[in-house]
């Protein structure tokens, strides 16, 4: 028997009683600005997630020149900068803030927003089977405040003491003492400010992830017949709600500490030339500066997971849909990403090894910090077993899921290794960790961000689609180069070369990388202008990539998203919302090459009937 | 600026060419009909050739088998030709049990690092598409998951154990024996006091800093008395040394690459280290044939804009070498002026009690004095009343 592709789209559609199509008159506003689809907030969550993607690599760029050459000035420093790069060179304080700005902004910034606000956004309706969120409102107040945020951290950038500079995680007493360090002054309140908008952004957006998977699936839709990206981005929407709030806790003391005179983080404190006291003269004492490492990390360390589980999610879909295959263990991808959520609680304080406090607890998170690496290393294994037997379509998605997979492979184990506390002593604070934190959690999810837009690009932008060879080309230059960039800091991180140093010709044993240091910022430049490939791509595709086939199916996938018309109105369903009748990873089952989620039985019988 | 226009001109140009070879294989895909629909009578959308990703798939696959097996060849041997830059063998008991657990966990992890992103690239190049090859409908095999769930979990069982053990040991309340030194850190420096010979620090306060006075130290306190301070951190081989860490202002980190010594330095909360260095200085120099070669002290926590300028010498002597040592050094004490010192610095003590006195009633504030400050350990003050 023929294989056959079974398309059903066309019974949908010519359904208008159950119209929920918006044709009512849409202004500029109300459809770009303020809008409440949540299409339209995926994407303005995208765009704005690119721009600051560019911002914040861009300055890793700008340092990576300093730690390259070190002995060399660069004029166009001094065009960007000004009086930050005099005569060309980074001053160490702006070296600082360049390095605080590009870890906030591409944690918060990009990975989460611009990641999981993009996908979560688009992708949740479009594949349950909802019209929109459950508070499309909400949502939109949601983008709204992560602008804001964003606003308030880009002005920190141009005032006079300049942005923070005390490392994205922001540790008391430098960030608490605007005498300790100038980007600890105005700098610091904007980064505080900021992110506390970010959190109520992130709480908006998370409340009505989860609102809306649990009870807005289409009929037929049972949990179990989800896509993997649904779970993933249910149990990111999850971690987000119950951690970004001690974030918030920890950042409100913070700002008591700065201004009110309190000592949550501060004690026993001589600097500027005298005792700190409070507003009435009173030594400050009995706080501690290692509770807010606590507090910071409760939502640290489950932020990346935030950050990597909608990327594992979205790679399970694509690599499922183009290797023609189910995803492999689908019921042990659920629950090893279950698993992740739990653990993901108990393993804050393995940043922390080191921080002074009681060695017995450390152990206690030695114990989950490995217990993670289980269900990680399940998830590994099936996305192998998925393309086993498969039949490999190297779309440019695939090619960004395949590098996902090598790259987590590639960072996680190294975690293996951080995550053991006395492995920790010579790693910690070191090139090895930062080489283990980009490559499985920045890489990864970069990766995965990536996979997703060349994926859904024409569920983003009115069935568009974004060339592929410029696609293909981006990736390999992206994938060989990032390897390139952050391979190596494993062996000046086994030199013991401590990270957040401006430069380190003052120390004999770690000054021997200067060949290396020379390779990574080089790479980084290439990888920076790589990129713009992508750029150029995704804006040129957004008005004019070839639209997809009329089947509206480009990939062939099976989930509801395909269902819908080229340019989806609000609503996303001209006629009725379909119902599900099946898993989402029927591909090559019975002689058909797939059969989407809502094809019932009957339904298969008929068509396959006609066709033979 | 010629220069960098002249690289942003190219950069450019470069992105223009590459985008018009992307436009151009577009083009010519949809003129080889690659990517036609065809629809049956009903409108139904049937089965296609060459969906996209399909006419690329042999370059793909053929560059995933070149790239996995460069990568791997590239970081085995790269790995090798560093090994000379690395740390040498740790100087110290304890690092060698880190060095141990390096090893072994070298060994769990490299394999699999190994295996996985080989088979990954090669599942991705031998399963690529092709035409009249179907990919294979294969769900779930429950006995598969249990064996990958198994393996690691042992694996991590294992390593855990492993690393408690030695995490346990380190962490272990030091020696009483232990040479005790302190390690004050501020912005952007180290000081360094020893114990001297009653190995028993002195008591201190940031009350009590003033420009002779660098530590605070309560002068009132004997065990000051004979407290010194180097410029060098110089420690006997093959006796335990206790450093005990705090800070001034921020948080720093104390740092002995060599030693695998790092410790948070945090005001308010002293922290301490204790290891057993076991090579010399000059061992380290025979062995790096580097007659130049010194340890270093370190800050490894971000502590401000001179954060990567806070370095200390480290010394490590035979023990005949430590005393001939211990014997040029003097206790501060006796630079400060000795007894007129503390005469002083009595006054100054009691300006500071009269003044907090002050401010307490004037904030109605009655809280006991009396043990009040009783868990503050190294940093408790010393009641006048009761010397």
């Amino acid at each position: 028997m023929a294989s056959t592709d079974i398309h059903l789209h066309d019974q949908l559609g010519h359904d208008h009683h159950d119209d929920h199509h918006h044709d009512h008159h849409e202004t500029f506003l109300t459809k770009y600005i303020f809008s409440q689809d949540h299409k339209m907030i995926a994407r303005q969550f995208l765009i704005t997630g690119i721009i600051w993607a560019f911002i914040g690599v861009l300055f890793s760029v700008l340092f990576r020149l300093q730690l390259g050459w070190p002995n060399e000035t660069f004029p166009i420093l001094e065009t960007l900068l000004g009086a930050w790069a005099e005569g060309g060179k980074l001053s160490p304080q702006f070296y600082y803030a360049l390095v605080t700005m590009h870890g906030t902004i591409m944690v918060f910034f990009v990975l989460t927003a611009g990641l999981s606000g993009t996908f979560s956004n688009l992708l949740i309706p479009l594949q349950i089977g909802a019209r929109d969120m459950a508070s499309p409102f909400i949502n939109m107040l949601s983008y709204w405040f992560f602008l804001l945020a964003g606003v308030i951290m880009a002005i920190s950038l141009f005032i006079q003491t300049g942005p923070a500079a005390g490392g994205w995680t922001a540790y008391p007493p430098l960030s608490a003492l605007g005498q300790s360090n100038l980007g600890s002054q105005l700098g610091m309140t904007l980064w505080l400010l900021s992110m506390t908008m970010f959190v109520v952004s992130s709480l908006m957006g998370g409340l009505n992830y989860i609102a809306t998977v649990l009870n807005m699936r289409t009929k037929g839709m049972t949990m179990f017949r989800m896509p993997l990206t649904i779970w993933a981005f249910f149990f990111t929407a999850v971690l987000g709600v119950l951690s970004f709030p001690v974030l918030l806790s920890g950042c409100i003391l913070l700002m008591f500490d700065r201004s009110l005179g309190t000592s949550f983080y501060l004690s026993d404190i001589y600097i500027g030339g005298e005792v700190l006291t409070n507003g009435a003269g009173q030594m400050i004492e009995g706080g501690s500066a290692i509770l807010f490492q606590h507090l910071f990390w409760f939502l640290g360390h489950p932020e990346v997971y935030i950050v990597i589980l909608p990327a594992m999610g979205m790679v399970s879909e694509v690599l499922a849909t183009n290797s023609r295959k189910p995803i492999f263990g689908y019921h042990a991808m659920v629950y090893s990403i279950m698993a992740i959520t739990i653990i993901a609680f108990l393993v804050w304080a393995h940043h922390m090894f080191i921080s002074g406090m009681n060695p017995f607890v450390g152990s206690i998170f030695v114990l989950f910090t490995l217990l993670i690496a289980i269900p990680s290393a399940i998830k590994v294994f099936n996305w192998i077993a998925t393309l086993w037997r498969g039949a490999i379509r190297f779309t440019t998605a695939t090619l960004f899921s395949i590098g996902f997979v090598s790259l987590f492979i590639s960072g996680g184990l190294t975690g293996i290794y951080l995550g053991n506390a006395a492995l920790d002593i010579p790693l910690h604070d070191t090139y090895f960790v930062i080489a283990h934190f980009h490559i499985v959690m920045g890489l990864a999810a970069g990766f995965g961000l990536f996979a997703g837009v060349y994926h859904w690009f024409p569920k983003l932008f009115n069935g568009r689609m974004m060339n592929e060879t410029l696609g293909v080309m981006h990736f390999w230059i992206t994938f060989i180069g990032s390897y390139f960039i952050f391979w190596p800091m494993h062996y000046l991180g086994m030199t013991g070369v401590p990270r957040r140093y401006y430069e380190f010709s003052n120390f004999e044993t770690f000054n021997k990388y200067d060949d290396l240091n020379m390779l990574i910022s080089t790479a980084a430049i290439v990888v920076f202008f790589a990129q713009f490939l992508f750029v150029i791509n995704f804006f040129y595709s957004i008005n004019r990539g070839k639209r997809m086939p009329a089947s509206l199916n480009p990939w062939r996938g099976t989930t509801l998203e395909w269902t819908t018309p080229m340019e989806p109105g609000h609503g996303n369903w001209v006629g009725k919302i379909p119902e599900v009748h099946r898993w989402p990873y029927d591909y090559e089952v019975d002689g058909h090459g797939f059969i989407p989620q809502h094809v019932s039985d009957e339904e298969l019988k008929r068509v396959t009937a006609k066709h033979s | 600026m010629g220069t960098t226009t002249i690289g942003i001109i190219c950069i450019i140009l470069v992105m223009a060419i590459l985008f018009q070879i992307a436009k151009a294989s577009e083009l010519t895909s949809i003129i080889k009909g690659g990517e036609d629909e065809k629809l049956d009578a009903e409108g139904n959308y049937v089965l296609q050739e060459g969906t996209p990703g399909e006419n690329q798939g042999n370059g793909n696959a053929i560059m995933s088998m070149i790239f996995v097996v460069g990568f791997l060849v590239l970081t085995v041997w790269s790995a090798w030709y560093y090994r000379g830059l690395y740390l040498p063998e740790p100087s110290s008991v304890h690092g060698m049990w880190i060095r141990n657990m390096f090893f072994w966990t070298l060994v769990a992890t490299v394999p699999v690092f190994l295996i996985t992103n080989f088979v990954l690239f090669y599942f991705a190049y031998k399963y690529r598409a092709r035409k009249g090859h179907k990919a294979y409908h294969y769900a779930e095999n429950n006995r598969l998951e249990v064996i990958w769930t198994v393996i690691p979990a042992i694996v991590m069982v294992l390593l855990v154990f492993e690393g408690m053990r030695s995490w346990l040991k380190i962490t272990a309340p030091a020696p009483e024996d232990a040479i005790v030194i302190e390690a004050t850190a501020q912005q952007f420096n180290w000081t360094l006091r020893y114990s001297g010979e009653d190995n028993d620090l002195g008591k201190k306060s940031v009350k009590y800093i003033d420009g002779e006075n660098t530590l605070g130290q309560n002068w009132l306190d004997k065990p000051n008395y004979d407290d010194f301070i180097t410029d060098t951190l110089f420690i006997p081989v093959n006796r335990p040394v206790q450093i005990k860490i705090n800070s001034i202002d921020v948080l720093h980190s104390f740092y002995l690459p060599h030693f695998r010594v790092k410790m948070d330095a945090v005001p308010g909360i002293p922290t301490q280290f204790w290891f057993i260095p076991t090579k010399t200085t000059e061992d380290l120099r025979k062995l790096e044939d580097n007659p130049n070669f010194n340890y270093e002290l370190a800050c490894a926590e971000l502590c401000g804009q001179a954060h990567f300028n806070m370095r200390k010498p480290v010394y490590v002597g035979t023990e005949a070498e430590y005393q001939a040592w211990l014997k040029r050094q003097k206790p501060t004490i006796e630079k400060l002026g000795g007894n007129k010192y503390i005469k002083t610095f009595e006054k100054k003590l009691e300006d500071i009690k009269k003044k907090e006195l002050e401010l307490k009633q004037d904030h109605h504030h009655h809280h006991g004095d009396d043990g009040h400050h009783a868990e503050a350990g190294e940093d408790e003050e010393i009641d006048l009343a009761k010397l």
